[in-house]
């Protein structure tokens, strides 16, 4: 038995033997460009099996996975947000601007993280309430918060955060369990058990799917969506939390070009950028490996431009491949 | 069972190819980023010098958007690889600090060039040139071609550029003792801005009816002072010099405009940091007043911040403008 397919979407066919649709699943073809890219890896580079440099690794992907993390449910509604690398740098900026008024590390948190649901509360607000689409709208908050940035800090910087802060980007929980891996699984698991295990989540899906049926059924689509951004709000000023730590300073041009990562990683974890379809594993299993090929690709020193290339064919191929399958299975039905 | 097999056989594999390249210091040269004429050229003097050191290899490499997070990534994986020393030309002052302390933790050297980073992040800046070798450069450029001395006038950028000002303080302080028959008449300010240098150069050739060089140190004002003096043929009359781009200013050289320019050599500074991350890799010790050889190109001296400066600016004129042209 197939799938049904209805208007390019896949319907989960729960006839099927679990076991079966598992092995098929894109997941599981995730995992095996994950493993071959970990198998290559090691045997291209004599420094990459060594718990430092996969460490190391992580934090190619730690902030942007967590903003994928709810990107992911926002493409799943059928919306998109653009503007998330310039939340974390207006986030960012406010941070510094605290700091030169004192405040201590909690306080800091507090900020980066308000910013962020403030920023992500105006983008949904926008697209809820005035029923402007979401591309347009994040275009537009994407040059407005980096700008509001820009006008804070010019071209000077802010410096001096405190130890304990620095420890959110730089410290070990654990041997080489740094905090930003800690904190990016423990996402994962909580953005799972949302999208999967609750009715929040099957409504996410229902508005990607058909909004205007699923308005029909009861659900509130617009609160719904409204939740959406403010959540990818909250994942941006946690970002800029971990970045700017990471990075010890701030400046307007921080975390520039974040948002095509961050699509990225969310469609190579196959969530449909159509709306209605795509998993959390899919996603974290995309953000990793895209930390394997980048860190991978770096240890044998190759040049950056060739490693934009490769990001590009390995999506292309990935999101081909299961398509060429399906092709080839109708046409032998 | 079989995946731990694998891993062994990796291990082994790894170890296996680690060995030959322990045998020779790996130096990595980043670079703001790649794709770059400047930094290109200063890979080649790199290469230049690693060649002269002999069992020195270097590594060129950098992000291909010059932006901070990049090459902070570039950095991670040089760690990994257990490069002797980092030689990078930061997109950051601060925000390299962190990572970049994260290797010297575990042992790796690390220099600055070109474009420095914060001190807790380094162990040596090395500065392309310093204020009063500029200072000294600009007049020394039309001294050199006015044997009997005259009138000179500065064409600045904005009153309140702190780099400019620097060098012409600089400049006037070294007039009296080095070139006393040098005589400077006025200095102007062109903003950076094209029309505006236009304007204060016109004023000054009509102020000043004896007037024998132009000195901009500025891009901007050196180009627009050549255009002026082109258009006004009084090519051979006036003479044009300052800080340019080879590659804008070819012309003015071809012309006639300009008997020669300076700015900095980005092949002798390539050379010069691999010198200064070979010499931390083999033992030298980075603090104030220390002196290093950086080979053919001189040596240099540590200031307070750890801080050198490499040379006077590098003289472009018709004997190589042509060469450095195509460079940057």
């Amino acid at each position: 038995m197939t799938d049904a397919t209805a208007n390019g979407r896949r319907l989960p066919n729960r006839l099927d033997n679990p076991f079966k649709s598992a092995v098929l699943s894109w997941e599981s073809l995730l995992v095996l460009v994950a493993l071959g890219i970990f198998i290559a890896n090691s045997f291209a580079s004599p420094y990459f099996l060594n718990a430092w440099s996969l460490s190391d690794l992580t934090f190619n992907f730690t902030e942007k996975g967590l903003i994928a993390l709810a990107m992911a449910l926002v493409i799943i509604s059928g919306e998109i947000d653009l503007s998330v690398a310039s939340i974390i740098a207006l986030a960012s900026t406010l941070m510094g601007l605290a700091l030169q008024y004192g405040a201590d590390t909690p306080t800091l948190v507090a900020v980066g993280v308000g910013v962020g649901i403030l920023c992500g509360a105006f983008n949904g607000f926008l697209v809820t309430g005035l029923k402007l689409p979401s591309i347009v709208v994040t275009i537009g908050t994407m040059s407005l918060f980096r700008g509001i940035a820009f006008i804070i800090l010019g071209d000077q910087s802010f410096k001096g955060y405190p130890a304990s802060f620095s420890w959110f980007g730089q410290g070990y929980v654990f041997w080489v369990i740094s905090f930003e891996v800690v904190l990016f699984l423990v996402a994962a698991v909580i953005f799972y058990v949302l999208l999967h295990r609750t009715n929040f989540g099957r409504r996410v899906f229902a508005i990607g799917n058909n909004a205007t049926a699923a308005r029909f059924s009861g659900v509130r689509v617009d609160r719904i969506k409204f939740v959406l951004f403010c959540l990818t709000g909250l994942m941006s000023g946690i970002a800029a939390i971990l970045l700017t730590a990471r990075l010890g300073s701030t400046r307007p041009s921080i975390a520039e070009g974040f948002e095509l990562d961050v699509v990225t990683m969310v469609v190579l974890g196959g969530v449909s950028i159509l709306g209605g379809a795509g998993s959390i594993i899919g996603v974290v299993l995309a953000a990793l490996i895209i930390g394997l090929v980048t860190f991978g690709l770096g240890l044998l020193n190759v040049p950056g431009i060739v490693m934009t290339i490769f990001t590009g064919t390995l999506l292309i191929v990935v999101i081909a491949l299961p398509i060429l399958f399906r092709m080839i299975r109708e046409r032998r039905a | 069972m079989k995946l731990w097999k694998l891993l062994a056989a990796t291990a082994t594999a790894a170890v296996l190819l680690a060995t030959p390249a322990m045998a020779q210091t790996r130096i990595a040269l980043v670079v703001k980023s790649l794709g770059n004429g400047f930094f290109d050229a200063a890979n080649k003097g790199a290469q230049d010098a690693a060649a002269e050191l002999g069992d020195v290899e270097v590594i060129y490499t950098g992000p291909t958007s010059a932006t901070a997070e990049a090459q902070i990534e570039v950095v991670n994986s040089l760690i990994a690889q257990q490069v002797d020393a980092i030689a990078i030309s930061a997109n950051d002052p601060d925000a390299l600090v962190p990572v970049l302390q994260r290797a010297m933790d575990r042992g790796i050297k690390v220099v600055s060039f070109d474009s420095g980073v914060a001190p807790e992040g380094r162990q040596i800046h090395l500065n392309p040139s310093d204020i009063d070798l500029i200072g000294e450069t600009i007049i020394k450029l039309a001294a050199d071609y006015l044997p009997e001395g005259g009138d000179v006038a500065i064409l600045s950028a904005a009153s309140t550029a702190t780099n400019q000002n620097a060098w012409i303080e600089a400049a006037k302080e070294a007039i009296p003792e080095k070139f006393p028959n040098i005589n400077l008449v006025s200095v102007v300010y062109g903003d950076d801005d094209s029309v505006k240098s236009t304007e204060e150069a016109r004023g000054l050739i009509a102020a000043h009816p004896d007037l024998k060089a132009i000195i901009a140190p500025t891009t901007v004002g050196v180009v627009a002072a050549a255009q002026v003096v082109t258009d006004q043929d009084l090519i051979g009359e006036i003479n044009v010099t300052g800080l340019a781009l080879p590659s804008e200013f070819k012309q003015f050289i071809d012309n006639g405009a300009s008997q020669a320019v300076a700015l900095w050599n980005p092949i002798d500074l390539g050379y010069s940091a691999i010198y200064l991350a070979n010499a931390l890799v083999e033992g030298e010790e980075a603090a104030p007043g220390a002196t290093f050889s950086i080979g053919k190109v001189g040596e240099v001296t540590l200031d307070d911040t750890n801080s050198a400066a490499m040379a006077a600016p590098f003289q472009f004129d018709a004997s190589n403008i042509e060469e450095f042209s195509k460079i940057y």
